[in-house]
């Protein structure tokens, strides 16, 4: 865009909401104004919501879909709490997303869809546009679907419709204008998007071209605004999605591990990306199955995992509630598998499309008899990829099933990623037993497939295939050592005990806390997807004069060691969570400290705010 | 057999071309060199069989240690997955590797270490409620894939292991523990269901018929694709007797159809032998052999595409086990769902120029839209 005119207004950071209906390309709006946000050195976290029908009737509260973006100068840490800046594609997307618009930002609404029949859709009795009711805001009523249609005059071959379909084009070179964004990325997008299809090609670049010029010249925006680059460690990075990164994180893991990744799952939301992004993987010697269900699913990552690969399965909340049986199996077999598990709004059903952090205790204790598995959850998109990465390591040192807890937020939610050296993860190859481990009573060698290693307690991984140590496993309780079935009630409590301590052992690095001050006496203790909120919160309330710790778990079983410490260090412990208190239980139980608990299940992440006051209010 | 198993052969006439060549069900597993050979005291364990005085899986274990070493496998390459039942605690018999997993989940954990591992020769050894009550749904999605593995299904009626409920397949009325006014459930003909759900290879067997089981062990472990071997096996304690009808030498040969590939179905001794005949109405019935015009006999063909008639034969079994179809039903070459999952990541690392390493993998984290920060 050569010439711009107009003032530049600077800001240190914005946050945009798109919102319109499921048919509208809102999430394809946001992503492209993301990726060229991140193109522009800004640091940044988005936050998709969209309902769990794929189209729901046009132009109704329940169809609605938004995208938010926080983009600034400085390191972002949240999705934002409020939106500076509202699209609203109808009067749906108006509706749906004014209470939460604070006053005073700006709302830019497409006055063309504002009509009788679309207002009465959603219950308004006259045009809010029009009727005064926003007067507190600074509304902005641009005839987009209009304007893109004119716009598109010179492709004939095109129908009204299928004009109409370019004005997310249209707003995003509206607001590409107003945030002085660069716009090759998505030319180039385009480009690869619909390059076989120039008429479509054409009109989606026209339609952006225009959105920019209209901003430019029309006197209804006074200035542009530009957020300049945030202060990043050097390096290359990338915009990155949890989904992902975890997906990367796994087969970075299998690749440092020297094994093949075996994947086997059953479509659920927010997971299946995962299955999505592996299964184009084919070139890296990735293996995926859509098995016929949830348990088909992870009966052929632990068949696979018996055969000596990497197992994985990847679901959501009910798809574990499924696999339950078959993680007991794998705890009693005793072999690596990988369950992650995206967690969403429940029970049941509950919120697919929502995020929330309420199998914590499901993924701790959700089967039958003692069957103890370790757990890890990433805190941020990114960190998906590293948690995924260890999450491998616990797998294959210690001959476990491992739980992955991601959740809603995390998968569909995206932020700059600086790039790891594949060469500097951690060295995670694993010795198959290859010959006989004991002797018998004679003295003649074998193999004894539950003879464990004294370090890490995990037994010989034996694969299908090796000459001479052909042996037999199962789901009943096995004799310590022999691996044979045993009903020995002695054997099966030293059997029970030995799986206890296995887990208990895994080594994981201490907690670190966080209190600048060093005069804080209020910790707050978060794990997953919390993390952003949580320190963008005690960032503020650091910054109002209250002294306040913070501490993150990546590693929920075991916990790290250092934690019980922790925790007695300080007078008052809060833990914010997505669920009804589960980690609060978990730490009130085994420390006997009197941890309290700030629960909301309310499907989107927690705001800076409401966790500010929690932590003043404790800490006053 | 004149020719060892192991060995490609395209024997069966009338088979799907596909266009490729269909390799066979134990190519690409490793052999014993030059003249080694096991026997069946190699392929048995050290543990102490413990089913009951009497039970049919008794028989079905000698068969099966004894085949075994004719596959001329090594028997390092040879894993038993299980499920849950009597039948299930077959893998801890046999001296090769084993898993004894959970109730009807072996088809599924059969599929992942098969598809991973070609080198393999993997045996499910299920029971009718393992394998059609509880694990029913992997069992047809195993079928219909066609993952190269052998499907051993004992199927005594009952349940066992439970002591004595009525099974998927009890005949309807069956007075159990649970049904004490009799079962009201109408059972699954398992042939007929493995014909419906796509299955390439299905077939018949009776536990104490050593030869004739071993003769449909042979031709299962030969065929690439999921082979489905039903076999009546009596369980003494909760359904003895439950097979005696096809089992008594006097009422055999009246009884049991000893289907024959290429061969008209006939059943009954020489001198009152009856022939299967498609009416005018198209059902399939037994005539005297001398009312049976050549038109009208049914010829078996194990390799026709076309299930119907196979289907049609598994039909003429019914509860009072009047006449009762034995042998292979089904034996036709499809592509195997394992052989084309290996296939396309074969061709994407080969078009790739070969395995991927750290600067592929680099290469691929950070994607097509990157910038640097000094």
């Amino acid at each position: 865009m050569e010439g711009m005119s107009g003032t530049k207004t600077p800001l240190d950071r914005v946050v945009i909401r798109f919102a319109g209906d499921s048919g509208d390309g809102m999430q394809l709006t946001g992503d492209r104004f993301t990726a060229e946000t991140a193109a522009l050195g800004n640091d940044l976290s988005t936050l998709p919501n969209f309902p769990a029908e794929i189209r729901a009737p046009q132009g109704t509260l329940p169809g609605v879909s938004s995208f938010q973006v926080h983009f600034a100068d400085h390191d972002v840490l949240t999705p934002g709490d409020a939106p500076d800046v509202l699209v609203a594609m109808n009067p749906a997307a108006l509706k749906a997303n004014l209470p939460e618009v604070p006053r005073g930002a700006t709302i830019i609404a497409d006055k063309d869809e504002f009509s009788t029949r679309n207002l009465s859709k959603v219950g308004y009795a006259t045009n809010p546009l029009e009727d005064g009711s926003l007067e507190s805001w600074h509304v902005h009523p641009v005839a987009l679907t209009s304007m893109t249609v004119e716009a598109l005059a010179a492709y004939p071959s095109l129908t009204r419709k299928e004009k109409e379909r370019a004005k997310n084009m249209f707003a995003l070179g509206l607001l590409s204008w107003m945030y002085s964004r660069p716009t090759d990325g998505t030319r180039a997008f385009l480009q690869g998007k619909f390059g076989a299809k120039p008429d479509i090609l054409g009109a989606n670049l026209a339609a952006l071209d225009a959105g920019w010029n209209y901003g430019e010249t029309t006197e209804d925006f006074v200035s542009s605004y530009e957020i300049a680059p945030a202060p990043m460690a050097s390096g290359t990075y990338r915009n990155v999605t949890g989904n992902t990164a975890l997906s990367y994180g796994l087969v970075a893991g299998a690749h440092r591990a020297g094994l093949q990744v075996v994947l086997g799952s059953y479509p659920i939301t927010p997971a299946s990306d995962i299955l999505h992004t592996l299964s184009g993987l084919k070139r890296y010697g990735v293996m995926t199955l859509q098995a016929e269900d949830e348990i088909a699913g992870i009966g052929i990552a632990l068949g696979a995992a018996f055969g000596g690969k990497l197992g994985v399965t990847s679901t959501s909340g009910p798809g574990v509630a499924l696999k339950s049986e078959t993680i007991g199996l794998a705890v009693s077999l005793e072999l690596p598998l990988i369950v992650v598990d995206v967690q969403r709004g429940g029970p049941s059903t509950g919120l697919p499309t929502k995020t929330e952090q309420a199998d914590l205790l499901q993924a701790m204790y959700g089967r039958n008899g003692e069957a103890p598995v370790p757990i890890v959850a990433p805190c941020s998109p990114t960190d998906c990829f590293d948690a995924a990465v260890e999450a491998v390591r616990i797998a294959t040192t210690y001959r476990t099933p491992v739980m992955l807890l991601s959740d809603g937020y995390l998968a569909n939610g995206a932020e700059p990623w600086q790039l790891p050296e594949i060469a500097e993860l951690p060295d995670l190859r694993v010795d198959f037993a290859s010959g006989p481990n004991a002797e018998d009573a004679k003295g003649a060698p074998v193999f004894q497939p539950y003879l464990r290693d004294p370090n890490t307690l995990a037994r010989p991984w034996a694969v299908p295939g090796t000459p001479g140590l052909e042996h037999r496993i199962g789901g009943i309780e096995k004799a310590d050592v022999t691996g044979n079935i045993s009903y020995d009630p002695d054997n099966h409590e030293r059997m029970t005990h030995l799986r206890q301590a296995k887990i208990d052992g895994i080594t994981v690095p201490d907690v670190e806390v966080i209190d600048p001050s060093g005069e804080a006496r209020l910790l707050v203790l978060g794990w997953g997807s919390t993390y952003g909120p949580i320190a963008a919160a005690a960032r503020t309330a650091r910054a109002n004069g209250v002294a306040v710790a913070t501490a993150h778990l990546r590693h929920l079983n075991p916990f790290p060691a250092n934690l019980g410490g922790v925790l007695r260090d300080y007078e008052k412990v809060l833990v914010p969570e997505m669920n009804a208190g589960q980690l609060a239980m978990l730490v009130r139980a085994k420390y006997l400290i009197d941890a309290q608990s700030y629960a909301r299940v309310r499907g989107v992440p927690f705001t800076t705010a409401e966790l500010v006051e929690a932590i003043t209010a404790l800490a006053g | 057999m004149a020719k060892p198993l192991g060995t490609t052969t395209h024997e069966h006439a009338g088979s799907v071309d596909l266009g490729m060549p269909i390799p066979h069900g134990l190519d690409g597993i490793p052999r014993l060199a030059g003249d080694a050979k096991l026997t069946k005291k190699d392929y048995t364990s050290d543990q102490e069989v413990r089913w009951c005085p009497g039970c049919g899986d008794y028989i079905i274990l000698n068969t099966v240690q004894s085949f075994l070493p004719e596959l001329g496998l090594r028997k390092e390459n040879i894993v038993f997955v299980s499920g849950i039942g009597c039948s299930s605690r077959f893998p801890y018999y046999l001296d090769t590797y084993g898993m004894h997993s959970i109730h009807g989940r072996a088809p599924a954990i059969a599929t992942g270490l098969a598809t991973s591992r070609p080198d393999l020769s993997v045996w499910v050894v299920t029971g009718d409620g393992d394998a059609l009550s509880i694990g029913g749904n992997h069992l047809i999605h195993a079928l219909r894939r066609n993952v190269n593995m052998t499907i051993l299904l004992f199927n005594n009626r009952i349940y066992g292991l439970t002591k004595g409920q009525y099974s998927p397949t009890s005949e309807p009325g069956k007075i159990t523990k649970s049904t004490p006014a009799g079962s009201v459930d109408t059972p699954f003909n398992p042939v007929s269901l493995a014909l419906g759900a796509e299955a390439t290879f299905v077939a018949r067997s009776l536990d104490n018929d050593r030869a004739h089981l071993s003769h449909i062990l042979r031709a299962a472990a030969a065929h690439r694709g999921t082979a489905l071997v039903e076999i009546y096996q009596n369980c003494p304690i909760f359904n003895d007797g439950a097979f005696d009808a096809i089992k008594d030498r006097d009422q055999q040969q009246a009884r049991l159809v000893q289907l024959a590939d290429g061969m008209p179905v006939t059943v009954g001794s020489k001198d009152a032998r009856q022939v299967l005949v498609r009416t005018d109405e198209g059902k399939l019935v037994f005539v005297p052999e001398a009312e049976a015009t050549p038109e009208r006999t049914v010829v078996h063909n194990a390799s026709d595409p076309d299930p119907s008639q196979q289907f049609a034969l598994s039909r003429i079994d019914d509860a009072s086990m009047t006449h009762v179809p034995m042998g292979i039903f089904r034996q036709v070459e499809r592509p195997t769902y394992d052989d084309l999952v290996r296939g396309q990541i074969d061709a994407a690392v080969t078009t790739a120029g070969g395995p991927a390493g750290d600067a592929e993998l680099a290469t691929l984290i950070a994607g097509r839209d990157t910038w640097t920060v000094a």
